[in-house]
């Protein structure tokens, strides 16, 4: 165990260093100004420009400038940002808590939708409920976010009046954000937990199980469901990893103040450092995020050997 | 008495299932040639999602096509006499706010959709066949350096790795195609990778080695074949995630140009009208999921026809 | 020892009646229904076991071994699987009548089962300290402490070296042979009246199938069980079974006390399977083979089901069901606990 976190650790840090240079290059080496590639309507003043590219080392060789890069982005130092001057960190720390709220409600979302009418479908296996939960998952799939969020707002905020339009920060005005971020996760957990569940419900041991003359509940609440749930926890490691690309479209739809609304507005004012910062933070959590899931999945099934 | 039966039972059995071995000897490779195919399809039409897919997705492809014959006016022409115009015979899904038609735009979107879902997930499917194929052959160094490659790709989260390199690139077709493209090829990579893997050790390819055949001949006689299986489903799944995804960056502002007939365009344009010109944006939405829906219905269906084990 | 009032009654009723079995079947049918119809995977099904008895149910795959063994235990897969008739006595109860919460009751405490591939059978997440304990916690309702010292001295019962070390072990951490014990202790927790073996020693190597066996049977004269053993194997049932009773296509084609039917076998099948065995004394001749496919129970041969695979079908076995009739002796005398299902027993037991 104790070797396999090691390499493990070793491994995230060679895709980390990767995803580095990949962000470098894509910022700093590729044709096109990273203080004025997307200004195509509203160009810069040269006088800007110039003072800019001094103060951000532009004009450094490369491997010095990714030097620095690397170094500061170790260092949690992301610099300050191009419009207010001020350290991206500062910036993006109340930001975050938001993101991070939004995302665990969808989390919660994701498990208490999805774990239900996977068992609800997969228990009663062929009737209305699975068809309906079936269907409802399959269309699901179908929905983009913005679709979804955009059903969710001028259905219920717009029409129903039933929650805000205008984020506030609220719990309130947290819930339709969460929903729009949850539902297709939602769905995918449904359709997982009930494929994985009619497998388990099949296994030899939970024959086992009945003849060992256990109550239904313990059957299943404890012999299926411990089973049923390991893929289910993998996929939603990930899922949390990756929430960060769905935050994006939420938070923009909602103006819900998150890291994803600021990264779209950075990219709008082409704001380099707060960029870097949003997507080395949304590489970090994923990278974290996959190593944690795999040393659970170990915990979760001890036929899972690490080595 | 014992070996009466016997010898009785034997004459009886040895005949007929020699006879029956014989046949089906013959038989077989011929069948097997002319239904593997027939009967892949054959589950794939019995399956009433796939077919509803593949008509979806035959209207969508047959629309981009001729879309400039079935759009009545010009995508582009902007009409600021008559901005925000709701549906009328004129105007069948109404008027944007610089009073472009919104049936034609619809239309003419279905050419970005159809362009960049199928161009970046075939060049995805091209380096990471590659890599995956290089990788699950060669095994050991290639494997675990070309692996790691795809781990920092794979690390990026789709949209948000889009972004980056359309930054360094700028907005338009080619930079939404080839961003896509390059965060999307590492799945594709694992898969094949995975699968060449898998049916490397598998008994059907020891008996093939064990009956002589050459490295060649396994791998086009039964590696790629089988892996290619997997790789066509994803794909076939993948294009309504790449269209979602093209459409997402556009309606964050940094897809193709803004004034471009493109659903995640129209989108954008139309929130700031929710709630009072809801055509606006209903119209575009229900175009796009139409579209999803086409591409992984066929193909989850695909994946069943091609491997019934998997669902 | 800390026992429950419902094993501590137990000595007491095996020693009171030894004539009444513990376990009597009647006339079971069980069916499944299927896409392509019902098929009778049981039909009209008889036999008893006393305690410390065993009686092996011999038969191929589909014969509806297994399948009684489950509607015994009241773990069928229902649907598609029911009971459509019969009785399933339990010391003179019968036990298809009581609700599911009664027969939950009965499984563990009174009848066990032992399954055929203790690694899938076994759940993988828990460890076999869990797994053992739960018996306890569940019927007799043991704190967690108390449980797992049972489970160890389960562990030590079943032979299994180490207990106390490897009671939190989980189920791929053992061995076939152990992994095996560890079923048969569990099916023993309680001190059941009744043990169903399906093909306990099937997934083992031959070394640790004699080991289980030995074992299994030794437990079952300490606590003077009941013991169904169902196999496809004769030969390993010479040495442990009482009695047997050959299914075929859901039927019982013959029973018998287990030596007499190695000597004179009174069903054509059963004299098939007797001569497939391999013999040292027949080497280099060529080995007995039943021809033909066990029956397509979706659509069962008329008559005897046997008969297409008969060497000695007559006309009478494609029309006529040959009905489980008591064997004698040539000259009429009574041979105790035989039947056969043939129409031809005479001429198959004397030749």
């Amino acid at each position: 165990m104790g070797s396999y976190v090691i390499r493990r650790l070793g491994q995230m840090v060679v895709v980390l260093f990767g995803a580095t240079v990949v962000l470098f290059a894509a910022l700093f080496v590729l044709p096109g100004d990273p203080v004025g590639s997307l200004g195509g309507d509203k160009a810069r003043d040269p006088a800007v420009v110039a003072e800019l590219r001094e103060r951000y080392g532009l004009n450094d060789p490369l491997p010095v400038q990714y030097g620095n890069f690397v170094k500061n982005l170790a260092k949690g130092d992301l610099g300050e940002d191009y419009t207010q001057r001020r350290p991206v960190t500062e910036i993006l720390a109340p930001k975050l808590t938001n993101t991070a709220k939004l995302a665990v409600l969808a989390i919660v979302i994701d498990i208490a939708i999805g774990l239900l009418a996977g068992m609800i479908a997969a228990l009663f296996r062929y009737s209305f409920w699975d068809v309906l939960i079936t269907l409802l998952t399959t269309m699901a799939v179908g929905f983009p976010s913005f679709v979804i969020g955009m059903v969710l707002l001028s259905t219920f905020s717009v029409k129903l009046q039933m929650f805000p339009v205008i984020a506030d920060g609220s719990f309130n005005s947290m819930i339709l954000p969460a929903f729009t971020l949850a539902i297709l996760d939602a769905a995918l957990v449904a359709r997982l937990m009930r494929g994985t569940m009619l497998e388990v419900l099949k296994a030899d041991y939970v024959k086992t199980a009945v003849a060992k003359g256990l109550p239904r509940r313990t059957v299943l609440f404890k012999h299926v469901m411990r089973n049923s749930i390991i893929p289910v926890v993998t996929y939603l490691g990930i899922s949390f990893g990756s929430l960060l690309g769905g935050a994006l479209i939420t938070e923009a739809i909602f103006n819900w103040d998150g890291i994803g609304l600021a990264l779209v507005m950075a990219i709008q004012q082409q704001n380099n450092p707060i960029i870097i910062g949003v997507v080395s933070f949304g590489v970090l959590v994923f990278v974290v995020l996959n190593l944690l899931v795999d040393l659970l999945y170990a915990v979760l099934d001890p036929r899972i050997r690490l080595a | 008495m014992t070996e009466l039966t016997k010898s009785t039972a034997d004459s009886g059995t040895a005949e007929p299932a020699a006879g029956a071995a014989t046949a089906t000897a013959n038989a077989e490779p011929a069948v097997a040639r002319i239904t593997q195919w027939g009967e892949i399809r054959h589950r794939f039409v019995a399956n009433k999602l796939a077919v509803v897919g593949l008509v979806l997705v035959a209207v969508l492809f047959l629309t981009a096509i001729f879309a400039p014959l079935l759009a009545p006016q010009d995508p582009y022409h902007q009409d600021l006499t008559n901005t925000l115009a709701d549906p009328s015979s004129a105007h069948w899904l109404g008027t944007d706010a610089l009073g472009r038609d919104q049936f034609s735009r619809i239309i003419f979107g279905t050419r970005i959709a159809v362009e960049v879902g199928l161009a970046s997930i075939f060049l995805a499917c091209t380096i990471g066949i590659v890599i995956g194929a290089l990788s699950g052959y060669f095994g050991k160094a290639t494997d675990s350096v070309l692996m790691r490659i795809a781990d920092v790709f794979f690390a990026f989260p789709l949209i948000i790795g889009a972004i980056v390199i359309i930054m360094a690139m700028g907005r338009g077709v080619m930079p939404v195609i080839i961003s896509l493209a390059v965060f999307s090829w590492p799945t594709v990579a694992r898969l094949l990778r995975s699968s060449i893997l898998s049916v490397r050790e598998a008994d059907y390819v020891h008996a093939a080695r064990a009956l002589g055949a050459g490295t060649s001949r396994i791998i086009i006689r039964h590696i790629i074949p089988n892996s290619i299986a997997a790789v066509m489903a994803y794909a076939a799944f993948s294009v309504g995630g790449a269209i979602v995804a093209e459409a997402s960056l556009s309606f964050l502002g940094v897809g193709v140009s803004p004034e471009v007939p493109e659903w995640g365009n129209m989108l954008a344009g139309a929130k700031d009208f929710l709630g009072v010109k809801d055509y606006l944006w209903v119209y575009p939405s229900i175009a796009i999921v139409l579209t999803v829906l086409g591409f992984v219905f066929v193909g989850d269906g695909l994946r069943d026809a091609l491997d019934p084990k998997l669902r | 020892m800390t026992t429950s009032n419902l094993t501590e009654e137990l000595p007491a009723q095996r020693k009171g009646d030894d004539e009444t079995p513990v376990l009597e079947v009647r006339d079971l049918h069980v069916e499944f229904k299927t896409r392509e119809g019902i098929v009778r995977a049981v039909n009209g099904v008889n036999y008893s076991v006393k305690s410390g008895e065993t009686l092996a149910v011999l038969g191929e795959s589909g014969s509806g071994k297994s399948v009684t063994a489950q509607a015994i235990m009241g773990i069928l897969d229902s649907p598609p699987g029911r009971v459509a008739k019969g009785e399933i006595l339990f010391r003179g109860q019968d036990i298809l009548k009581l609700d599911e919460e009664e027969r939950r009751k009965l499984r563990g405490p009174k009848m066990a089962m032992i399954f055929q591939d203790a690694l899938s059978a076994l759940n993988p997440v828990f460890s076999v300290g869990n797994q053992l304990g739960e018996m306890f916690r569940v019927h007799q309702g043991m704190s967690k402490k108390d449980a797992k010292l049972k489970a160890i001295e389960l562990m030590d019962r079943v032979k299994i070296p180490a207990a106390k070390a490897r009671v939190n072990d989980y189920p791929h951490q053992f061995s076939g042979g152990m992994r095996q014990r560890i079923m048969i202790a569990m099916a023993l927790a309680l001190e059941p009246d009744l043990i169903i073996a399906d093909e306990p020693t099937t997934a083992l190597d031959v070394t640790v199938q004699a080991q289980v066996m030995d074992l299994l049977a030794e437990l079952q004269k300490e606590y003077a069980m009941g013991l169904i053993l169902i196999t496809h194997d004769l030969g390993v049932v010479a040495d442990v079974a009482d009695k047997i009773a050959v299914m075929y296509a859901g039927r019982i084609v013959e029973q018998a006390p287990i030596h007499e039917l190695y000597k004179r076998p009174a069903h054509p099948y059963t004299r098939g399977l007797l001569d497939s065995i391999p013999r040292l004394d027949q080497k280099g001749q060529e080995l007995y083979a039943i021809k033909g496919l066990p029956p397509n129970l979706l659509k069962p041969p008329a008559g005897c089901a046997f008969n297409p695979r008969c060497p000695k079908a007559q006309d009478i076995c494609r029309t006529d069901v040959p009905a489980l009739v008591p064997v004698t002796e040539r000259d009429g005398a009574e041979l105790v606990g035989r039947a056969s299902a043939c129409h031809f027993w005479k001429e198959q037991i004397h030749g």
